[in-house]
């Protein structure tokens, strides 16, 4: 399956990652509506980790074997048969947070003002996920395992 | 027809086995047995239910379709009376028998009733099943006081939909703290201060002796008398105080049964073909490296693929599961996992803010342990180093910092976990 591909040693901490996943999943879809208006404020599924000189942009690995999915006590999350993207059905999530404590890469992120997690669903709507497609320097890229960018 | 593969218990083992069967044999038919009526359902989300905020579609961990989806026979509603392990058949009650080539225990657990007098009164309940929490509705009409007996997880879960309905809530705990057997002292205190911050009268320390009745009413529930002698009116009394693995069809059968019942890495029992998971059985729990009960949902349903994985031929190893619990009630966040109150030889590290706590412990450099509260993000990742196994001395300082992630574990580890971007992707 495509994945996002992270190229830690060329991120440059700018998040607009961030930006931009939050406002792709946001109701309006506008940068300025998402982050003025919309309350909540979303959270974004892909976190930026930083220490030093180092610079991690953090998101669903959309494992194979998705210890969240295993550890889900809804059935909210579960791996696509087709695209084997891991997704959540918001509906099912109850905001229990037994999937955070299981995923090994600290992926999700609970959001307790809507009592859901948020995580990466790889903008299943979109040809290429918002993140990857406003990183400048192509420290997110989205490709099959072992295929050049 | 002759079902290939038995499985009693219709939750998340059960469910685990199906489906991982499923994946290996498409034809092989199945058969999966309950003697609750319900389509599976999250057993956690009773207390949803119970606040009101999930009916019985909300609360469906597949979808309606699914047996239909996988060439599944449920037979719901039906109780399995005994097990003839020579001649391979389940009894189902009512007599009818089921032969099986592959059979799998996924009965769960049952609730501890201690020998209180009175415990026969109408308004004494039990909190395990989508029935029970339905008998209870009719109960809560007149907005009744509730006596929860027992400050573990479940009487946390039920207390937390009851706070929701508006109802006031005495809680019971014999040990001197809440929660005792998943988290260690700072971590229960935090949570005692939240239950009382949400209005529970909480009562630590003391046993309920006695289940009185109503005056004019013997029969019904009227109140409770404590070990000291105080006496608390109530109009519901629950006895939440833990479960017992389901074991009565392995009573004096070729299956050995420790606890609950024993199982080898391959979740198979002592009886050839015969194979046990989640809350009725002892898998293997990597901190201790041994058989043990750990009754939590996503053992049980890993637990169960793995089970399923081998009755259809597909030899997997159960990697381990061990207690690890997650927390939100009362919009608090907390989870643990594994040894929260360390044996000798243990190093702990901890570190504390206002409403903040974090603890992890170590044994020979390896996590065994660990509470995070507060905030929780991250403990995925400190979880995930102590299932792995890996040796966290370089950076185990960093394990309670705030800011504490993945930049703290070394690169290459970071980045195999990662799958980060082979070599030969950089342009
Ligand atoms: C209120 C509550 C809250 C919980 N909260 C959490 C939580 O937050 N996180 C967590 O991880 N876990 C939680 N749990 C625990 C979790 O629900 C269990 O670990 C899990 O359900 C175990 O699954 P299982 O498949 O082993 O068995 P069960 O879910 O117990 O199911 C076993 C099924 O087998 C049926 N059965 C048994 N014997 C027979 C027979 N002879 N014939 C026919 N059918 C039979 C039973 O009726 C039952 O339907 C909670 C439990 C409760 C009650
Ligand atoms: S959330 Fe975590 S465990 Fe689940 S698929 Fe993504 S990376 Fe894997
Ligand atoms: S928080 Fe939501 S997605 Fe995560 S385990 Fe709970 S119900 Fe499932």
């Amino acid at each position: 399956m495509k994945r996002v591909h992270i190229r830690e040693e060329v991120c440059v901490t700018c998040r607009r990652c961030e930006v931009y996943c939050t406002v792709e999943h946001s109701l309006s879809r506008d940068i300025i509506k998402a982050y003025k208006k919309e309350r909540p404020r979303l959270l974004a599924r892909v976190r930026v980790q930083e220490r030093g000189a180092l610079s991690v942009p953090v998101l669903c690995r959309h494992c194979d074997e998705p210890s969240c999915v295993f550890a889900c006590l809804t059935g909210a999350l579960r791996k696509d048969p087709e695209t084997g993207a891991v997704v959540l059905n918001r509906e099912k999530c109850v905001g229990c947070w037994t999937c955070v404590l299981f995923c090994p890469h600290g992926a999700i992120t609970p959001d307790p003002q809507r009592h859901i997690i948020a995580k990466c669903d790889l903008c299943s709507h979109l040809p290429v996920p918002a993140c990857v497609a406003n990183c400048p320097n192509e420290a997110l890229i989205f490709a099959e395992e072992g295929v050049g960018a | 027809m002759v079902p290939k593969y038995v499985i009693v218990g219709n939750s998340a083992g059960g469910i685990g086995a199906a489906e991982a069967i499923r994946e290996v044999d498409s034809e092989g038919s199945i058969c999966i047995i309950s003697d609750e009526p319900f389509p599976v359902y999250s057993r956690p989300l009773i207390s949803e239910f119970l606040a009101g905020e999930r009916t019985l579609d909300g609360m469906l961990y597949r979808p309606r379709d699914f047996y239909q989806q996988n060439a599944i026979e449920a037979l719901l509603g039906q109780k399995v009376a005994g097990i003839d392990f020579p001649g391979a058949r389940v009894v189902l009650e009512g007599s009818e028998s089921l032969p099986w080539e592959r059979l799998l225990l996924a009965t769960g657990g049952t609730p501890i009733v201690p020998n209180i007098a009175g415990r026969d009164k109408e308004g004494v309940f039990t909190f395990t099943t989508l029935e029970d929490a339905r008998r209870m509705e009719r109960f809560l009409e007149g907005k009744p006081r509730v006596v929860v007996i027992g400050g573990g997880l479940i009487g946390m879960s039920l207390a937390s939909a009851l706070v929701k309905r508006g109802v006031g809530v005495v809680m019971v705990e014999l040990l001197d703290r809440v929660l005792g057997a998943v988290l260690d002292e700072p971590a229960s205190r935090l949570v005692e201060g939240v239950l009382r911050e949400a209005g529970i009268e909480l009562i630590t320390g003391q046993a309920v002796r006695e289940i009185t009745g109503k005056s004019f009413e013997e029969g019904r529930v009227g109140g409770v008398v404590l070990q000291d002698g105080r006496q608390l009116s109530c109009g519901l009394v629950v006895i939440a105080i833990g479960g017992a693995p389901r074991t009565e069809l392995v009573k004096n059968s070729p299956v050995k049964v420790n606890r609950g019942i024993v199982v080898d890495r391959h979740m198979a029992t002592s009886y050839p073909h015969v194979y046990a998971c989640g809350d009725v059985a002892e898998g293997y729990d990597f901190v201790y490296g041994t058989g043990r009960l750990t009754p939590i949902w996503p053992n049980a349903y890993l637990g169960g693929r793995i089970a399923g994985y081998n009755m259809a031929g597909k030899q997997t190893l159960y990697p381990g599961g061990t207690a690890a619990n997650s927390f939100k009630y009362f919009g608090y966040p907390l989870v643990s996992a594994g040894m929260v109150n360390p044996q000798d030889g243990c190093e702990v590290l901890v570190s504390r803010q206002d409403r903040s706590y974090r603890k992890v412990v170590l044994k020979d450099d390896h996590i065994v342990g660990l509470v995070f509260a507060g905030d929780i993000q991250q403990a995925g990742v400190a979880f995930g180093l102590m299932r792995e196994g890996v040796n966290v001395r370089p950076f185990k300082d960093a394990l309670v910092r705030d800011d504490f992630g993945l930049t703290f574990i070394p690169q290459g580890l970071r980045r195999a976990g990662l799958g980060v971007s082979p070599r030969e992707m950089v342009p």
